[in-house]
C-alpha cells in the first residue's frame, strides 16, 4: 500500500490561502486541541510514574526513619548482607528458568493448535488460555491448596503409584520448583497465543517452496519458522522478562518468600522490608535493584518494537 | 481414515493427499490431539479443583478421601459466602474500583491516542515512546514511593487517602492507561487518512472527528481496552494490599487472602469458593467476548 504523508492543512491551504489570519489560528488551535487531549496522560504518567520513580531513587538515600541522608549506605548495607544476595540468585533463576520453559512450551503448544484443522483451534485455544485470564491471586490459591503439607491432592496422586509425598513448598529446592512451575502454569498461554498469531502470520507459500526443494520438517522449523518469527519471539521473550522478574503475587501467596528466605525475589523482599517491616528506605533500595536488568530489557524491546515498525 | 478427511475439508491447501504424505500428517493430527489433551489438562487442573473443593463439606475435606472427587457435593459454601456482608463488601469493592478505573482509563486514553495517531504535534512522537516504557514500568518499582507518597499527601494536606478503596482509583491508571493509549495509537493509525480529511473538509471540528468518525470505526479495539482495562484492575494485588488494610476497604483478592485464612487454620473449601467466585468475572467476558480479548493481548507487541 502507498503511504501517502500526511500533511495537515494541506488540504485546507489551497481554497484557503487568502485567509492565511484564519488558517494560522486554526493550526494553533489544533495543537493545543491536541495539548489539551493529551493533558490528562501526561499528568497521570508524570505525577504518578514518573515523579515517583526518583522519588524512590531519593527515599533510598535516607535513614530508617527517613529524617537523615545517608548517601550509599542503604545499598552498601544490602551488599554485606548474606539474604540480598539469596535473592539475586533466586531472582535470576526465578526469572531466566520461568521464562524459558514459558517460551519453549508457548512455542510447542502453538505448534500443535496450528496442527489442528482450524475449526478445532477455537476450542483448544480457549482453554489453553484459561490460566491467564484468571487472577494470579486466585489460581495461586488453587496452587496452594494443591500444594498443601497434609491434604496435598498432588501428594495422594503420587502416593496411588507408590511415591513418597513431595514438600512443596517445605523444602527450599521445591519451593523453588514449585513458584516457577506456577509461574509458568501462569504465563505459558500468553506465550501460545502470540506464537499462534506469529505462525498464522507465515506465508503457507513459503513452507511449499521449502517442501519442493526437499527440506524436512527440522529445516522448515530452522530456515523459515523461525526466521519469519524472531521479531515476534524477541519482543514477548524480553516482556515476559520484565514482567516475571517483577512478580509478586504468586510468590507472595505461595511461600511469602520462605522457607527461610529461599524463595524471596526482588518485589517480595521489598514488600517484607519496606511495608511490613516500615523501612521504606531500604525496601527502596532492593527495589530499585529491578532497574538495571529492567531498563536492559527495556532498551531492547523499543528497539525491535521500532523495527517491526518500519517493516510495516 | 476419519481424521484424513476432516483436514481435507478444513485446510485443502495444505494437504495433497497422497499416501504416505497424508499418512504422516494423520500420525501428527494424532500426536497434536495428544499433548494438546495433555497441555489442556495441566491448564484445567487448578480451576477444577477449585470447582471441586467449593463444593465439598470442611468434614469431607479434612476425610482422607479421594481429593479429585465429591462424594457429597453441597452448595453451603457458596450460601455461607453470599450471604456474608464482608465477602459482599469486598466484591462491591472491587466492582466499583474496576467500573471507575475502566471509565477513568478510557476517558483519558482514547483522547490521548486520538491526538498521539492523528494530530501530529511538537513533541508527539517522543510522548507516544514514554507511553510504552511507562507501560513497562512494573507496580512492584513503584509501590514504595507511592505509597510514601500518599503518606505525606495526607499529612500535608490533611485528606487520608491510604486505608480507603477510592485510592485505588487513582493509582490503577498507571497500570491500564499505557497500555490501553497504546493499543488505541496502533487501531487509530490503522484507519484510513481520508476518513479524518474528508470529515475536517466537511466542517467537523477535531472533537467531532473523534466521537463521529474515530471511536465508531476504531469500536473493536476499544472493547479489547475496556477488557484490558478491567481484568487489570480486578486481578490487581499488590496495590491493594499496599493501601488497604481495613476489613471494609478491601478489594476481593486481598480480602479473600486476609479474611479467610485465619492464623494457621486455612478454611479451603470458603477459600477455594472465594477465588473461584473472584475469578468468575473475567472468565466469562472471556468466555463471551475471546476474540476480543485476544486482540487486545496480541495488539500490544503486534500493533504501533
Amino acid at each position: 500500500m502507498v503511504d501517502i504523508p500526511y500533511q495537515p492543512g494541506r488540504v485546507a491551504a489551497a481554497p484557503a490561502r487568502r485567509r492565511r489570519g484564519g488558517l494560522a489560528t486554526m493550526m494553533k488551535r489544533k495543537s493545543m486541541v491536541a495539548f489539551l487531549m493529551t493533558l490528562p496522560l501526561i499528568v497521570l504518567i508524570g505525577v504518578l510514574v514518573v515523579y515517583p520513580a526518583f522519588y524512590a531513587v531519593h527515599l533510598a538515600t535516607l535513614n530508617k526513619s527517613m529524617q537523615r541522608f545517608v548517601g550509599l549506605a542503604n545499598f552498601q548495607f544490602l551488599l554485606k548482607r548474606d539474604t540480598f544476595w539469596l535473592v539475586v540468585q533466586q531472582s535470576c533463576i526465578f526469572a531466566i528458568t520461568a521464562v524459558v520453559f514459558k517460551a519453549l512450551l508457548g512455542f510447542i503448544v502453538a505448534h500443535f493448535v496450528h496442527n489442528v484443522p482450524a475449526k478445532g483451534q477455537r476450542k483448544w485455544r480457549g482453554m489453553l488460555l484459561v490460566p491467564w485470564v484468571i487472577p494470579p491471586a486466585m489460581s495461586t490459591l488453587a496452587w496452594l491448596w494443591l500444594f498443601d503439607p497434609s491434604y496435598s491432592a498432588f501428594n495422594y496422586t503420587l502416593g496411588l503409584f507408590g511415591a513418597g509425598p513431595i514438600p512443596w513448598t517445605g523444602d527450599a529446592a521445591w519451593a523453588r520448583f514449585s513458584v516457577i512451575l506456577v509461574n509458568i502454569w501462569y504465563g505459558a498461554p500468553f506465550f501460545m497465543i502470540m506464537y499462534l498469531a506469529a505462525l498464522k502470520s507465515v506465508p503457507d507459500q513459503l513452507y511449499e517452496a521449502a517442501s519442493i526443494d526437499g527440506a524436512n520438517w527440522w529445516q522448515k522449523l530452522w530456515y523459515v519458522t523461525l526466521p519469519m518469527m524472531r521479531n515476534i519471539i524477541a519482543i514477548t521473550t524480553l516482556f515476559s522478562l520484565i514482567v516475571t522478574f517483577a512478580n509478586f503475587d504468586i510468590v507472595r501467596i505461595l511461600t511469602a518468600g520462605g522457607p527461610l528466605d529461599h524463595t524471596h525475589i526482588f518485589a517480595t523482599w521489598a514488600f517484607k522490608i519496606g511495608i511490613e517491616g516500615s523501612d521504606i528506605p531500604l525496601g527502596a533500595s532492593v527495589s530499585l535493584f529491578m532497574v538495571p536488568i529492567l531498563a536492559v530489557a527495556a532498551i531492547f524491546i523499543l528497539r525491535d518494537v521500532h523495527k517491526r515498525g518500519n517493516e510495516s | 481414515m476419519a481424521s484424513t478427511l476432516t483436514i481435507d475439508k478444513a485446510a485443502p491447501r495444505r494437504n495433497p493427499g497422497y499416501g504416505s504424505m497424508s499418512r504422516d500428517r494423520a500420525w501428527a493430527l494424532k500426536w497434536s490431539y495428544f499433548f494438546l489433551t495433555i497441555f489442556a489438562i495441566f491448564s484445567l487442573v487448578p480451576p477444577l479443583y477449585m470447582l471441586v473443593t467449593s463444593l465439598k463439606s470442611s468434614q469431607e475435606i479434612s476425610a482422607a478421601t479421594n481429593p479429585w472427587w465429591v462424594f457429597h457435593p453441597t452448595l453451603s459454601n457458596y450460601i455461607q459466602l453470599l450471604t456474608s456482608n464482608q465477602f459482599l463488601t469486598f466484591f462491591f469493592n472491587s466492582a466499583m474500583v474496576s467500573i471507575f478505573v475502566v471509565t477513568i482509563t478510557m476517558l483519558i486514553s482514547v483522547p490521548a491516542a486520538f491526538a498521539l495517531a492523528r494530530m501530529r504535534f511538537w513533541g508527539s512522537a517522543t510522548l507516544a515512546t514514554g507511553v510504552f516504557l511507562t507501560y513497562l514500568i512494573p507496580d512492584t518499582l513503584l509501590f514504595i514511593p507511592l505509597f510514601k507518597m500518599f503518606a505525606t499527601f495526607g499529612d500535608w494536606s490533611g485528606i487520608q487517602l491510604i486505608n480507603r478503596w477510592y485510592v485505588l482509583l487513582i493509582i490503577y491508571p498507571t497500570l491500564t492507561v499505557p497500555f490501553c493509549t497504546w493499543i488505541m495509537i496502533g487501531y487509530f493509525a490503522s484507519i484510513p487518512k481520508e476518513l479524518d480529511e474528508a470529515a475536517i473538509i466537511d466542517g467537523a471540528s477535531w472533537f467531532q472527528t473523534l466521537t463521529r468518525i474515530f471511536i465508531p470505526v476504531a469500536l473493536p479495539g476499544i472493547i479489547a481496552a475496556t477488557i484490558f482495562a478491567f481484568t487489570v484492575s480486578w486481578a490487581q494485588f499488590l496495590y491493594p494490599l499496599v493501601f488497604t488494610t481495613s476489613v471494609d476497604q478491601l478489594v476481593l483478592p486481598v480480602g479473600i487472602i486476609t479474611t479467610l485464612i485465619k492464623g494457621d487454620v486455612f478454611n479451603w473449601g470458603q477459600i477455594m469458593t472465594g477465588a473461584l467466585l473472584g475469578a468468575a468475572p473475567p472468565l466469562i467476558i472471556y468466555a463471551f467476548l475471546m476474540d476480543y480479548y485476544i486482540a487486545g493481548l496480541t495488539a500490544g507487541a503486534t500493533k504501533g
